[in-house]
């Protein structure tokens, strides 16, 4: 006779449940961006009237949040990883300016673009090695980079707006393949890649492990140091590429450019559910948390409004965010628990 | 799969003929053993020709003969910044032969176990694997070398799937892309070939009991192709039948001609499944070789800890009638235990036995208020208890299953975490005070047995067992009225297992109340006033400890047809 001695977990209702909560997020992030939509629909009906202006306003949105939300694709891996850049935005300046000046620019298109990607890269990088080798803690190590290299920045652009006088570069901006900005196509690239890199290959699970348990990943044979390394370089990466875009759309770069992205970023990921500590987070709730602050932004533009209150707004967005996650988080795996 | 029949499935009750009854095993031929003196002299040259010595060639009552060997580490050393954690092991490990390492709690039998995994690297001495030298450097160079380790501690990412942790680290890939399906469908194997079919592939580990979360530490040691797979006490969260199953796959194993280093506290299992033991103590080997089925306990026991000691359970005192000082009333929460109702009285020990998954450990917590109960009430001393931090204050303490999830600060001192529940007591006006702290759990440390004794170094650098006695002693130093324990001597050794009991019981003579929670039988019988069988979340039996036996409440806990899955949809058992 075959009996059934207590099998440690019924099947499959777990995995359910964990589908669920993701898709609950995402969804609630979905409600907001529509229930901002009707707060403009309803603060300026006369504007939402003209279906072409719908479209064109749709797409502004999407072409504000295409170089953040590159940016944040990046920040997302390094939180999962455990870790978090907060010099994100100067390396987007040293990048911008490094690829902006006469020698860079007299390479043409393909040096400028491949200049920012490669100082994004190795700054990245030199984040990297100080906080997985040199153990430097990376709230530190990346704190100490947001300063120096947005002096970097600053000495060698003297200070001065450095004006793209490249065409291709500047023509990135205006581009619209299929009618959709390529700003927004580059964002969709990204946002793809980074899911696919995330969900579907070794260095996405290992990313997950890393955060999550780096003990367990040492034992399992990862070498952490070296992924946390290169989690640090990916965002270095994600931060060329968001130079360009900006520097596109400015037609010029300047050491302030970029300002406090390493602070909308860690907001956007964080409110797309990614944990501060480590080991969990998903791609989509990120592009959510970034759209969703392109919006609140966007509904201030048109509504004329000060942009003191509409960072007041924010601040109380990640606050409620990060609450309402809290309250699910312990009702799931209880207060004793973790 | 067929899974034995309750009788069967708790053989270690009913040991095999070979198993040591005192006179046979007095008869037995001298096994190959070391003193200390000896080690230095002629140990290793002992065990070199340990092959060719007319000695009883060890395990051969296990049925094969045993194999060549394949690894070999002589007067292995290995250092930590103010311990000698290895000081000089030898250990023989044959093909297709099960080699049990036995050894007190800091003896060192991970630290070993984890320089032959490449975790941590030996200071001095030699390894040869399948006859050549070995050094591994990393996790990964000995995982391809052939060596697989089950650690002690659960190593797995919560967040992760079941497949993706049993293939962590050597995940199969098409460039660099996971290959998802092919994963699954290889996890699925080798779950049916641990037993346990029904754990889905892509469940996050999350949300797995311990013992389900142990299974895919298995299934992960299984995933590699390894010639060795090292068990750190895998036993330790694991139910009775789980412990049979484990067996079968070891057997499974070992006649595949896989060799497995096997360490657990528990001595008749190594009279079941072990070939040969080797013991160590205090970083030595004290003992190598000996054959597990007939070496007297008592030997195996002097040669761990230097003395002899009663495996004994304290006599129990008469039980006084009193009221109760905690009471339940028909407590439930969906899925995991329905209708559940208990007394305990002052100065009464309650012990809960259950196979794991009953929903025993989710009951302890929600008692103490850690859960939420969907239905029913608990109520200290008249007074309801709604959440942690009031079942704190009425005087609730509570050592949980997880150590190292739900009780301890890792890397903040031992002195720190045994007053965690308890420092505003040593406080004085708002300030801390660290001396009377520390002077406090090193009484409890004493008590306790704790290996080193020094309280101010940190959790992390304590071995598994001693982590534990860090987690039980918190309570000690309070003024708890009742103590929830939910497997107290999980992974502690037998002289601090026995020294445990008799805090305890003192404690209960104290007044204090205590629940208790474990999987071994004997040690709620032996232990408690009064027992409670729980099967499937439910409550089926109490009766006074003298008047059940562990073969009836094995045969509680596991007959029946019902399966966990009906009581976790939550319909009516
Ligand atoms: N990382 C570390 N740093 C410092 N000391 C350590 C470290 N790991 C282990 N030790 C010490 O080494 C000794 C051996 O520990 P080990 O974990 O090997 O014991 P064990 O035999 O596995 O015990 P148990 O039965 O309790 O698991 C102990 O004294 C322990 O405190
Ligand atoms: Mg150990």
């Amino acid at each position: 006779m075959t009996t059934q001695t207590a099998p440690p977990e019924a099947p499959t209702k777990p995995e359910r449940r964990k589908l669920d909560e993701n898709a609950l997020r995402n969804l609630g992030l979905v409600g907001v961006l529509i229930l901002l939509i009707i707060v403009g629909i309803i603060t300026k009906p006369d504007l939402y009237s003209d279906p072409t202006w719908v479209k064109n306003n749709f797409l502004t949105i999407l072409q504000q949040a295409s170089a953040i939300g590159v940016v944040t694709v990046g920040m997302t891996f390094v939180i999962i990883g455990g870790g978090i850049d907060l010099s994100v935005g100067a390396i987007v300046a040293i990048a911008g300016v490094w690829s902006t000046t006469l020698a860079t620019q007299s390479y043409g298109a393909g040096g400028m673009i491949f200049t920012a990607i490669i100082v994004g890269t190795v700054v990245g990088l030199i984040n990297g090695v100080l906080i997985a080798y040199g153990k430097l803690v990376s709230f530190i190590a990346t704190l100490a980079m947001m300063v120096a290299a947005r002096g970097l920045a600053a000495q060698i652009s003297g200070k001065q707006t450095q004006i793209s006088t490249n065409s291709t570069i500047n023509d990135i901006a205006s581009t619209r393949p299929l009618g959709i900005p390529l700003l927004v196509w580059i964002l969709a690239v990204v946002v793809i890649a980074g899911w696919v890199l995330l969900n579907r290959t070794t260095f996405g699970r290992r990313t997950v492990a890393v955060g999550g348990n780096p003990e367990a990943a040492r034992l399992a044979g990862i070498n952490v140091k070296r992924h946390t390394m290169l989690l640090f370089a990916l965002s270095g990466l994600c931060c060329g590429i968001a130079a360009i875009m900006l520097t596109s759309q400015a037609t010029s770069a300047q050491a302030a450019m970029a300002n406090l992205y390493e602070l909308d970023a860690i907001a956007a990921a964080i409110i797309g559910g990614t944990l501060l500590s480590g080991g969990r987070g998903t791609i989509v709730g990120a592009l959510f948390g970034v759209l969703v602050f392109s919006t609140i932004t966007n509904l201030f533009a048109i509504n004329n409004l000060p942009t003191e209150v509409q960072n007041m707004v924010k601040g109380g967005i990640i606050v409620a965010a990060v609450l309402i996650q809290q309250f699910r988080f312990q009702s799931l795996t209880q207060l004793f628990k973790r | 799969m067929t899974i034995p029949t309750p009788r069967d499935g708790h053989a270690p009750a009913d040991p095999p003929p070979t198993t040591a009854s005192s006179a046979t095993a007095e008869s037995a031929p001298p096994a190959e053993t070391m003193t200390r003196s000896d080690t230095t002299e002629n140990g290793g040259l002992a065990l070199k020709t340990g092959g060719d010595v007319p000695a009883p060639p060890a395990g051969d009552d296990g049925g094969d003969g045993p194999g060549d060997v394949v690894l070999r580490l002589t007067d292995v050393v290995k250092t930590f910044p103010g311990v000698r954690a290895l000081d000089g092991v030898q250990l023989e490990v044959r093909a297709g032969e099960v080699h049990c390492l036995l050894g007190q709690n800091g003896a060192g039998k991970s630290t070993l176990i984890k320089t032959l995994a490449g975790v941590h690297h030996a200071d001095g001495g030699e390894i040869t694997w399948l006859g050549q030298p070995f050094a591994p450097a990393t996790p990964q160079a000995a995982m391809r070398a052939g060596i697989a380790t089950i650690y002690q501690e659960l190593d797995l990412v919560d967040d992760l799937s079941v497949a993706e942790n049993a293939f962590l680290g050597h995940e199969d890939t098409r460039f660099g892309f996971t290959r998802r399906r092919s994963t699954a469908q290889k996890t699925r194997e080798i779950l049916s070939r641990l037993g346990h079919p029904e754990i889905p592939p892509r469940t996050a580990v999350r949300d797995l009991p311990a013992a389900g979360k142990q299974i895919v530490s298995m299934a992960r040691a299984l995933s590699h192709d390894a010639k060795l797979i090292v068990m750190d006490e895998p036993s330790a969260v694991l139910a009775h039948d789980e412990v049979e199953n484990l067996f079968r796959i070891i057997q499974g194993l070992t006649s595949q001609g896989i060799a497995v280093i096997y360490i657990s506290h528990r001595l008749e299992e190594i009279r079941e499944i072990g070939d040969r033991v080797t013991v160590l103590k205090d970083g030595r080997t004290t003992a190598a070789n000996l054959p597990a089925r007939t070496t007297p306990t008592r030997d195996l026991v002097s040669r761990m800890t230097g003395r002899t000691i009663e495996y004994v359970f304290p006599p129990r005192r008469p039980a006084e009638k009193r009221e109760p000082l905690l009471v339940v009333e028909g407590l439930s929460r969906k899925g995991e235990f329905a209708d559940a109702s208990l007394t305990v009285a002052p100065g009464e020990i309650v012990g809960i036995a259950g196979l794991v998954g009953s929903g025993r450990s989710e009951l302890l917590e929600t008692i103490f208020g850690a859960r939420r109960a969907d239905s029913g009430t608990v109520t200290l001393d008249g007074q309801r208890i709604t959440g942690v931090g009031r079942a704190v204050r009425k005087g609730m303490g509570m050592a949980p299953e997880e150590r190292k999830s739900q009780a301890l600060l890792l890397d903040e001192p031992i002195y720190k975490n045994m007053t965690l529940a308890s420092f505003s007591g040593f406080a004085k006006v708002g300030f801390t005070d660290a001396g009377g702290e520390r002077k406090a759990a090193e009484k409890t440390a004493d008590l306790l047995e704790l290996r080193p004794r020094d309280v101010t170094r940190p959790v992390r650098t304590l071995s598994g067992g001693n982590q534990q006695k860090v987690v039980v002693g918190r309570w000690l130093l309070d003024d708890t009225k009742l103590l929830l324990l939910d497997e107290p001597t999980r992974g502690v050794d037998v002289g601090a297992r026995a020294e445990l009991y008799q805090v305890i019981q003192d404690l209960a003579e104290r007044g204090v109340g205590v629940l208790l929670v474990s999987s071994e039988v004997p040690e709620v019988l032996g232990l408690a006033d009064r027992v409670l069988v729980m099967r499937e979340g439910r409550i089926i039996r109490e009766a006074p400890a003298p008047e059940i036996d562990e073969d009836t409440v094995l045969d509680l806990v596991m007959s029946g047809s019902l399966t966990t899955e009906s009581i976790l949809e939550g319909e009516p058992a």
